[in-house]
C-alpha cells in the first residue's frame, strides 16, 4: 500500500520525534506520552502510600480502645491520607491521563507548551517527595487535609508540620496552574481540522472544565496557605481572634478552594465515563452536547455553594438557605450525565468488559455517594451529621466511587493504548468483584456510624455505642479492597511484557486515540486527522483519507516538532504550531524551586534568597532559545 | 442479579441496624422536638433516596441484562431524539421538581433546630470548649463544672457555646444539632429533653490530640432532682481534709479549681469531682481504682493531655483519692 512518498515523511518525522533512549532523555523529554505516563506512575505511588495509610488507621480502629496507633501518628495519618489523595494522586493521575490523551484525542502532537507540562511534572514530584519528607523529620501535616485554625497556628501546632503543609501546597499549586493553562490552550487550540467545539469528546470537555476549576480555585487556596505561612513566621495576625483576625476567614478561604476541588476530582473522572461509555455501549453518546453542558455548569455552580461546609459554624439561616439551594441546583448538571449514559448503554447493544465493570460499578456507588450529598444540603440534617462518620461514608461514596472508580476503568480502558498490550481478563474481573465490594464493605458501614453518632478524626472510640461491629466490618472491607487493587497492580505489570498483544484499535473505539498506533508513535499522528463528526473513529472513510493523506504528504507537517493550530470554535487551520524538543530547563526551574521551599522551610532567609537568584536564572535560560530554533 | 441481591441486602440490614438501635449518641433516637425534626427529615430523604439507588440500579441491572454487542461494530451513530428527551426529563426535570419540594420541606425544618434567641429559653449554661474538656458554668446559679451538664426536663436551656483555644463543637445528637466553638463568636443551641436521661455528647471538630477522648454528659433530670443537683453544687468544697493538703501541696491546685482551696483554670474544675460520672472529659470511670491510674500516669491513659504525672508517695495518693472521692 504504502508509497515511496509516504515512507519518506514517516522517515523524516521519526528523525524529527525520536529521542535517543538513555538518561539525558529521560531528565529532558517533552513528550506529553511520556509525561503523562510518569504521572500515571507517580502519582499510582502516592496512590499506594494514601492506602497503606488507610489500612494503617483501619488496624486502629478495627475494635474498639485498640492501641495499635497511638494519637500523633493517627493524626498524621488521616492528614497525610486525605491530603496525598486529594493532591498527590486523584488530580496527578487524572492528569496523566489528560497529559496522555487530550492530545491523541484532539489529533495533536504534543501539548501547546510541552516544557511546561514537563515542568508541571517535575514540580508535581519535588512537591510530592518534600510533602513526604516530612515524615523522615517526624513532623507530618497533623491537622487534617483541611488544616483549620487556630489549630494549625504556631500555638497549638508549633512544629514544622503545618510549615510542610502551607509551602508543599504552594509548590504542588504551581504545578497545577501551569498545567491547567496548558490544558486550557491545547484544548482550544490545537484541536484537528473540523473538530469544532460540537465535536470535542467529553473527556477534554471534562479536562478544560476541570482547569478552568483549578485556575479559579487555586489562588483562594494559595492566599490561606501565604496568610497561614506568614502568620506562623512572621507573626501576622491574619485568623488570630486575639489580634483582630478571624479564624473563620480560613474556613472560607479553603472551601473556596476545597468545594471546587471536589469537581476538579470528579469532573475528569467522569470523562472517563463518557468517554468509555459509548464504546462499550456500541453507539453514540445520547445528549453529547447537554453532557458537554453539564460539566462546565458544574465546574461554574462547584464555586456557590462552599458554605454547606459551614453549616454548624453559627453563620445566618438567610446564608444557609442560599447555599443550600446551590448544593441542590448542582444536583442537576449531575443528574443529565447519570441519565445520559444510562440512555446511551440502555440504547446500545453493550459489551461487558473489564473497564465497562468498573463504570457500571461506579454508576452504582455514584449515584448513593450522590444522593447522601443532596442530603447535606438540607442545612438542619447537615448541622446533626457534619463532622461524623456519615460525613466520611458520603465523600468516599462520591471521591471514590466517582473518581477512582473511573480512574480503574481509565487504567483497564487505556491499557492497551499506552502498552500495545492487553491486562489479563479473568484477573481483571476478580480483582473488580473484590474491589467493588470491598470498597462498600468499607464505606457503606460509615454511614451507620455516623447516624449512630461516632465523630470523625477519632483515633479510638470506647465500647458500648453499637460502633464496634461496623467498624470492624468496614476493617475486613478495607483489606479486601487492597486486595482488589493489589490485583490490578499483578495485572498491570505482569501485562505490561506478557499480556496479549493488543492490536491498535482493541475496543473498537469512537475517539481519535485509537487512530493511531498501540503505544502511539512520538509524533503521534503521520498526518493530522481531520474530523467530521463527534465519533470520528467509527467514520472508516475519514480515517482512510488520513493514510491516504501521508501518501501525498498532506499534513504530515515533518519541517520540525509541529502540529496544526486551529481556531478555538470551528477548528478551522489557523497556523502551524511549532514546539520545542528536549530541553534541561524545565527539571531545573523544579530543582531551583525546590532549593527555595526548602530553604523557606529551614528558615534560612540567605538560602532562600540565593534559591530566588537560582529561579531567575533558570527562568532566563528557559528563555534563552525560542522554541524550534 | 448479584448487583440486586447486594444492593438490597445493604438496605435491608440498614434499616434493621438504624432502628433497632438506641445507643447514647444515637441520632436516630431523638429525645427533644429539634433531635426528632431532623430524624424526620433524616427519613424522609432515606425513602427518597432509597428509590433513586433502586431505580438506577434497576437500569443498571437490565443493561447488563441487554442483548450484547460486539466490539468490531458499531450499532448506531448519532442522536436518538427520544432517548434524548427521556436524558432530560429524568436527569434535570424529575430532579428539579423533587428538590425544589425538598428545598421548600428544608426551609420549613430550619427553625426547630435554629439558634435561639435568649428569650426563647428559661435557663442559659455557658460551656467552654478546652483541649480536652468542657468547662461549665451556670451563671444565674453562680456554678461551675465540667464534663457534665445537668439541665431541668422540658426545659429549653439555651447553651452559649465558647471555647477557650481551637475550635470544637458542642454537640449531643439525641437533643440536638451540633454547634461549632469559635473562638470570638457568640453562638448557642437549644437543648430541651422531653424525658429524664443521661445524653452522651462528644466533641464533633477535630481539636488536635484528644479530638476522640473529649465526650461529655447530659444529665435531663425532673426538676425537683435537679434543684437538688444545684444545691448541692452550690455548697463549698471541704477545704480541711488531709488530701486537701496534699492537693495544694503536690501542685494540683496549679491547674485545677476546688472552690475556697485553689483557682487554676488549666484542667476541669473540680470541686464537686467526686459527683460525676466519668474522669478526663469521658475518658475513664470515675472510680478509685481508675481516679489513682490516672493521677500516677494520666499520659498513658490520654496522650498528649496537659496533665503531667506529679510525684505522690502511696499514702500521699490514699488521701488525695479519698478527698476528690469525697468532693460530691
Amino acid at each position: 500500500m504504502s508509497t515511496a512518498v509516504g515512507r519518506e515523511e514517516l522517515h523524516r518525522l521519526e528523525s524529527i520525534w525520536a529521542e535517543k533512549p538513555g538518561l539525558r532523555t529521560f531528565l529532558t523529554t517533552v513528550d506529553h506520552k511520556k509525561i503523562g505516563t510518569r504521572y500515571l506512575v507517580t502519582s499510582f505511588a502516592f496512590f499506594v502510600a494514601a492506602g497503606l495509610e488507610a489500612l494503617s488507621m483501619r488496624t486502629q480502629l478495627a475494635v474498639p480502645d485498640a492501641g495499635a496507633i497511638g494519637p500523633k501518628a493517627y493524626d498524621e495519618l488521616f492528614s497525610m491520607h486525605g491530603t496525598t489523595m486529594i493532591f498527590l494522586f486523584v488530580t496527578p493521575m487524572l492528569n496523566g491521563f489528560g497529559n496522555y490523551m487530550v492530545p491523541l484525542q484532539i489529533g495533536a502532537r504534543d501539548m501547546a507548551f510541552p516544557r511546561m507540562n514537563a515542568l508541571s511534572y517535575w514540580i508535581y514530584l519535588a512537591s510530592g517527595i518534600f510533602l513526604y519528607s516530612s515524615f523522615l523529620l517526624g513532623s507530618a501535616p497533623n491537622d487534617g487535609w483541611f488544616n483549620y485554625t487556630p489549630l494549625a497556628e504556631k500555638a497549638f501546632t508549633p512544629g514544622l508540620n503545618i510549615d510542610f503543609y502551607n509551602l508543599g501546597l504552594l509548590f504542588l499549586t504551581v504545578s497545577s496552574t501551569v498545567g491547567a493553562t496548558n490544558f486550557l490552550v491545547t484544548i482550544f487550540k490545537l484541536r484537528a481540522p473540523g473538530m469544532s467545539l460540537n465535536r470535542i469528546p467529553l473527556f477534554c470537555w471534562a479536562m478544560a472544565a476541570q482547569s478552568f476549576s483549578l485556575i479559579f480555585a487555586l489562588p483562594a487556596l494559595s492566599v490561606a496557605n501565604i496568610f497561614l505561612e506568614l502568620e506562623r513566621r512572621f507573626d501576622f495576625h491574619f485568623f488570630d481572634r486575639a489580634h483582630g483576625g478571624d479564624a473563620l476567614l480560613w474556613q472560607h478561604l479553603f472551601w473556596i478552594f476545597g468545594h471546587p476541588d471536589v469537581y476538579i476530582i470528579f469532573l475528569p473522572a467522569v470523562g472517563i465515563v463518557s468517554t468509555v461509555v459509548p464504546v462499550f455501549a456500541r453507539r453514540s453518546m445520547i445528549a453529547h452536547d447537554w453532557l458537554a453542558l453539564a460539566t462546565m455548569a458544574t465546574a461554574f455552580i462547584g464555586f456557590g455553594v462552599w458554605v454547606h461546609h459551614m453549616f454548624a459554624t453559627g453563620l445566618s439561616n438567610v446564608t444557609y438557605a442560599f447555599y443550600s439551594a446551590a448544593s441542590m441546583v448542582i444536583v442537576i448538571p449531575s443528574g443529565v450525565q447519570i441519565f445520559g449514559w444510562l440512555a446511551t448503554v440502555l440504547k446500545g447493544r453493550p459489551v461487558i468488559r473489564s473497564p465497562f465493570l468498573y463504570i457500571l460499578g461506579f454508576i452504582v456507588t455514584f449515584v448513593i455517594g450522590g444522593v447522601t450529598g443532596v442530603m447535606f444540603a438540607a442545612i438542619p440534617f447537615d448541622q446533626q451529621i457534619t463532622d461524623s462518620y456519615f460525613v466520611v461514608a458520603h465523600f468516599h461514596y462520591v471521591l471514590f466511587g466517582g473518581a477512582v472508580f473511573p480512574i480503574f476503568a481509565g487504567i483497564h480502558y487505556w491499557f492497551p493504548k499506552i502498552t500495545g498490550r492487553m491486562l489479563d481478563e479473568r484477573l481483571a474481573t476478580w480483582s473488580f468483584w473484590l474491589f467493588f465490594v470491598g470498597f462498600n464493605l468499607t464505606f457503606f458501614p460509615m454511614h451507620i456510624l455516623g447516624l449512630l453518632g461516632e465523630p470523625r478524626r477519632v483515633y479510638t472510640y470506647h465500647p458500648g455505642f453499637g460502633w464496634g461491629l461496623w467498624n470492624l466490618l468496614s476493617t475486613i472491607g478495607s483489606f479486601t479492597l487492597a486486595v482488589g487493587i493489589l490485583g490490578t497492580v499483578v495485572n498491570v505489570i505482569w501485562s505490561r511484557s506478557s499480556g496479549a498483544a493488543a492490536g491498535d484499535d482493541p475496543w473498537g473505539a469512537n475517539t481519535l486515540e485509537w487512530a493511531t498506533s498501540s503505544p502511539p508513535p512520538e509524533y503521534n499522528f503521520p498526518s493530522i486527522p481531520v474530523v467530521h463528526s463527534v465519533d470520528p473513529n467509527w467514520d472508516v472513510d475519514d480515517r482512510r483519507d488520513d493514510a491516504r493523506r501521508l501518501e501525498h504528504a498532506e499534513l504530515t507537517l515533518s519541517g520540525g516538532h509541529e502540529t496544526i493550530g486551529t481556531d478555538w470554535l470551528d477548528a478551522d487551520i489557523e497556523e502551524i504550531h511549532e514546539g520545542p524538543s528536549e530541553s534541561p530547563w524545565p527539571l531545573l526551574l523544579a530543582l531551583t524551586l525546590s532549593w527555595f521551599f526548602v530553604a523557606f522551610l529551614a528558615g534560612h532567609w540567605v538560602l532562600a534568597g540565593i534559591g530566588v537568584g537560582l529561579i531567575a536564572v533558570a527562568v532566563g535560560g528557559w528563555h534563552l532559545k525560542e522554541p524550534g530554533e | 442479579m448479584r448487583r440486586v441481591a447486594v444492593a438490597g441486602g445493604l438496605a435491608g440490614v440498614c434499616m434493621l441496624v438504624l432502628s433497632g438501635c438506641s445507643d447514647d449518641q444515637n441520632t436516630l433516637a431523638p429525645h427533644s422536638s429539634a433531635a426528632r425534626s431532623i430524624t424526620t427529615l433524616w427519613w424522609v430523604m432515606f425513602i427518597g433516596s432509597t428509590i433513586v439507588v433502586m431505580v438506577v440500579t434497576l437500569l443498571v441491572v437490565l443493561a447488563v441484562l441487554k442483548r450484547r454487542g460486539r466490539l468490531d461494530r458499531v450499532e448506531s451513530r448519532g442522536e436518538s431524539p427520544g432517548a434524548r428527551n427521556v436524558v432530560l426529563i429524568s436527569g434535570a426535570l424529575v430532579p428539579a421538581v423533587v428538590l425544589t419540594a425538598l428545598f421548600i420541606y428544608v426551609l420549613t425544618t430550619v427553625p426547630a433546630t435554629a439558634e435561639p434567641k435568649p428569650k426563647d429559653a428559661k435557663m442559659e449554661i455557658d460551656v467552654t470548649g478546652k483541649q480536652w474538656f468542657w468547662a461549665v458554668r451556670y451563671p444565674a446559679q453562680r456554678i461551675k463544672t465540667a464534663n457534665e451538664i445537668h439541665i431541668p426536663v422540658g426545659v429549653p436551656v439555651r447553651i452559649r457555646a465558647h471555647t477557650d483555644d481551637v475550635i470544637h463543637s458542642f454537640w449531643v445528637p439525641e437533643l440536638n444539632r451540633k454547634i461549632d466553638m469559635i473562638p470570638g463568636y457568640d453562638n448557642s443551641v437549644l437543648l430541651e429533653a422531653d424525658r429524664a436521661g443521661v445524653y452522651r455528647g462528644q466533641c464533633a471538630e477535630f481539636c488536635g490530640l484528644q479530638h476522640a477522648n473529649m465526650a461529655f454528659y447530659v444529665v435531663a433530670q425532673p426538676r425537683a432532682a435537679f434543684n437538688r443537683w444545684v444545691a448541692r453544687e452550690q455548697r463549698p468544697a471541704d477545704t480541711t481534709a488531709a488530701g486537701a493538703k496534699v492537693f495544694t501541696q503536690v501542685g494540683c491546685g496549679g491547674c485545677h479549681t476546688i472552690s475556697g482551696l485553689s483557682n487554676g483554670t488549666i484542667g476541669p474544675d473540680l470541686t464537686h469531682v467526686g459527683g460525676r460520672m466519668t474522669l478526663a472529659a469521658g475518658t475513664i470511670p470515675n472510680a478509685k481504682g481508675w481516679l489513682g491510674g490516672w493521677i500516677l500516669d494520666p499520659q498513658h491513659i490520654k496522650p498528649g493531655n496537659k496533665m503531667p504525672a506529679l510525684p505522690v508517695s502511696g499514702s500521699q495518693l490514699q488521701q488525695l483519692l479519698s478527698y476528690l472521692e469525697s468532693l460530691k
